[in-house]
């Protein structure tokens, strides 16, 4: 295997503690050496084939890791297939995600984990698959964990179809723990939520659209973490997927005051935009959780800056054109995100709002990693996996839907503007994206 | 929601992204809802209603002969389907009918799809009736012709508030047609029952305060939610419905929408209990309030049939004042400029 010399570029790696001017060395698909800048030589140790990339002026970081995706395959391949989706993450600087099981068939079974892992899937990132906590994701039965650990799932959920029955979600949580998986619950109390297509309140009222209450994610976020309180058991693990509620993050502030382990990600959509964004039927700003009023959009930015939030997680969720324009009660819920993620991140949570760039860095790859275990990725230390993101963190720049690498149109962020332009992605060694026409 | 989880106050102000400004409509002939018309715009209308109204069925025939408008039926109708299509046809164009029950929208063509059938077809504008909120701006969207919106789902059915304006300017104001911000100053205006699902009081809510008029929205919670006073200016919800009968110039009565409910439970005989007009409630609280009702009426239930055919109820005057209003809306659709060669 080649190896990749990246000078002159300005590493920063939160979980090493690192932020300075370095070089950087991959070998063999993993971090061989970290010296300073123009310290490293090609030719020498580095070996005769190794391909220099120039980062001068640029940014040096730990490959982005999106926790929270569709993938589509098996089964959707018109929405987006394995291979499309990996690009457009590429594109967009990621160097893992892991990919949810509402496909069809459900992820259920370590034989559709295996599947999506195989190399004929052409994936150009590392692909995680998340398996379905429940036999089809009807919330019935559970699956074997073990088996599906072994075949290579990193957490269990049924995701778009919550875990209603308790009996059904305390089992799951134990069952979970003693294989040392993640439970990751799409919030949302279904029941409450029927035939509702935007947030409940005097937009939806105006719009004449049935809505979906706050209470319908808080109240299933607090239930799952009093079943975390009563099993009592230091290896549950409750992930609360893509929170939009400032009552749910209420929750997880103190379930961690608590001293329990639950954690939360918040996707770019829930931070920047509101209801208002709906506009009149825009089914590219339809999603769910929905687009929430601005005291809880408001409360997302406070809780990714005062430090309750994990991650930053897309909820990626590629559909075909035609299947959005439709009416809109009868759109599908979701928007893509891998491509806009990190040009969002650095146009409002590190320029417009000053979290350190350290810290955005670290909540689209340290903690995701640690937060489902993900081993020697999220960090670029002497032998973890060589998975990096350059880019030119100055660099402004428009998005454009028509020019993404996804299979799929379907976002409300076509046309603005982004901060940080990604200039490679590198994943094991191997350069996944370069751009086209650096600036 | 306990104290634990309330929300806990911004510490900051944030610069935050601004929604983008609307793109509709694309059309300038298009009416999708009544906050696309400003109080000119509605007075010409009102104008043109009274004009084409008077005007000589021989001449009127020339403003659209022979244009081509089609009426798009997701849902069934009499009043709104019949006096579009007798409107346009007194203005000369030809109309066509496509229901949803007798096309290929059985067969799973989508709204896009037909939209775009009819315009290659000929359509030069679509009058569309649709079931689902929002549809007639994805139809404007697609095919960018002039779409009239005939009521979509729970939302808007601008041209039931433009006649119903109509009726109240003919009582409360004879012989106004132009209208402004204090037009209606003083008048209170109760919307009585299902307001959840109803367009013809969204539209009216959003409409009526624009002309001065107050709006009080009158009902049970399961079908008005407290938030519904949030959609504009000038709205208020008052529960007690004979309190609010005393402060009304006009009541507009609606029908519990049965078909949209969707697991709402309501008891109906505590529902006429509280909120049925009858002659000895209109007698005792609002005697010379004028009775209003965009159809269909439910004899005996939202209504008693003494009120429904009584003095007070301006009920078919509506459906008259429908048919003139149309006229105008379907001029200002194709461009109210007569076609050429006209006699």
């Amino acid at each position: 295997m080649s190896s990749v010399l990246i000078r002159n570029g300005h590493l920063i790696d939160p979980a090493a503690g690192v932020d300075a001017a370095k070089d950087i060395l991959l070998k063999d698909g993993r971090v061989a050496e970290i010296a300073g800048a123009g310290k490293i030589k090609a030719g020498h140790e580095a070996g005769s084939d190794v391909q220099v990339l120039d980062a001068s002026g640029l940014t040096v970081a730990p490959g982005l890791i999106d926790i929270h995706v569709h993938l589509r395959e098996p089964g959707q391949g018109h929405k987006e297939t394995i291979a499309t989706g990996t690009a457009a993450a590429a594109a967009g600087g990621f160097t893992a995600v892991a990919a949810m099981p509402n496909t069809t068939p459900v992820n259920d079974s370590p034989e559709i984990t295996r599947w999506m892992l195989s190399p004929e899937r052409g994936a150009c990132v590392r692909v995680y698959p998340i398996g379905a906590a429940t036999r089809g994701s009807k919330g019935e039965q559970i699956n074997d964990f073990a088996a599906l650990k072994a075949a290579g799932a990193v957490a269990v959920t049924d995701d778009g179809h919550p875990i209603l029955k308790d009996g059904i979600m305390r089992e799951t949580l134990a069952a979970a723990a003693r294989v040392g998986l993640s439970v990751i619950q799409h919030a949302e109390d279904t029941r409450m939520t029927q035939g509702a297509s935007m947030n409940a309140g005097p937009m939806a009222f105006k719009l004449g659209l049935r809505g979906m209450p706050v209470e319908a994610e808080s109240s299933l976020v607090e239930r799952d973490i009093r079943l975390v309180t009563e099993l009592r058991d230091a290896r549950v693990h409750l992930h609360v997927a893509h929170t939009s509620t400032a009552a749910a993050i209420a929750a997880v502030r103190q379930a961690r005051r608590n001293g329990l382990r639950v954690t939360c990600e918040v996707a770019p959509h829930h931070f920047l935009l509101t209801e208002e964004h709906v506009g009149l039927y825009n089914t590219n700003a339809k999603m769910n959780p929905p687009l929430r009023s601005a005291a809880d959009r408001d409360a997302m930015i406070e809780a990714i800056l005062d430090g309750v939030v994990d991650a930053i997680a897309t909820d990626h969720a590629p559909h075909a054109v035609h299947e959005k324009e439709v009416e809109f009660e009868h759109a599908p819920n979701g928007i893509t995100g891998l491509e806009t993620a990190l040009g969002l991140c650095l146009r409002w949570l590190h320029k417009e709002w000053k979290l350190p760039l350290g810290r955005v860095l670290s909540l689209l790859s340290a903690q995701p990693a640690a937060l489902l275990g993900l081993k020697g990725r999220g960090t670029l230390a002497v032998g973890s996996f060589a998975d990096v993101v350059v880019f030119d963190p100055k660099a402004e720049w428009t998005y454009h839907a028509k020019e993404t690498h996804s299979k799929a149109h379907n976002t409300p962020f076509d046309g603005w503007t982004m901060q940080g332009r990604v200039r490679w992605t590198i994943s094991e060694g191997r350069i996944a994206y370069a751009a086209k026409d650096p600036q | 929601m306990n104290a634990s989880t309330a929300t806990p106050p911004a510490r900051r102000h944030l610069q935050t992204p601004q929604p983008p400004a609307s793109l509709f409509p694309y059309n300038p002939g298009s009416l999708l809802s009544v906050m696309d018309l400003d109080l000119d715009a509605v007075s010409h209308l009102l104008t043109r209603a009274t004009a084409l109204e008077n005007q000589d069925p021989l001449t009127r025939d020339r403003i659209l002969l022979k244009r081509r408008i089609a009426l798009l039926f997701y849902e069934s109708s009499t009043r709104t389907r019949t006096s579009f299509e007798l409107a346009a046809k007194s203005l000369g164009a030809d109309t066509t009918l496509v229901s949803s029950l007798s096309s290929s929208i059985e067969k799973g063509e989508t709204l896009k799809d037909t939209g775009l059938t009819l315009r290659a077809l000929g359509a030069e504008a679509i009058i569309l009736r649709h079931n689902s909120s929002g549809a007639p701006w994805l139809l404007e969207q697609e095919t960018g012709l002039p779409v009239l919106n005939a009521g979509d789902g729970m939302h808007e059915h601008p041209t039931q508030a433009l006649l119903d304006l109509r009726t109240m300017l003919a009582h409360l104001r004879p012989g106004v047609d132009k209208v402004g911000a204090e037009t209606l100053a003083g008048v209170t205006v109760t919307i009585v029952g299902d307001i959840l699902h109803s367009r013809v009081a969204r539209s009216n809510m959003l409409l009526l305060p624009r002309l001065g008029a107050r709006v009080l929205l009158c009902g049970p919670t399961q079908l008005l939610p407290d938030s519904a006073a949030n959609a504009g200016p000038g709205i208020a919800v008052e529960r007690d419905f004979e309190a609010a009968l005393r402060q009304s110039q006009v009541v507009m009565m609606l029908r519990i929408q049965a078909e949209r409910l969707a697991g709402v439970q309501i008891d109906l005989a505590q529902y006429k209990d509280a909120y049925q007009l009858t002659g000895q409630r209109l007698s005792a609280h609002a005697p010379e309030a004028l009775v209003m009702h965009p159809g269909p009426i439910i004899r005996g239930l939202e209504l008693t049939a003494g009120v429904a055919d009584g003095r007070q109820s301006a009920i078919l005057e509506q459906v008259r004042h429908g048919v003139a209003i149309r006229m105008a809306v379907v001029e200002r659709a194709l461009g109210a400029q007569p076609k050429e060669g006209r006699a």
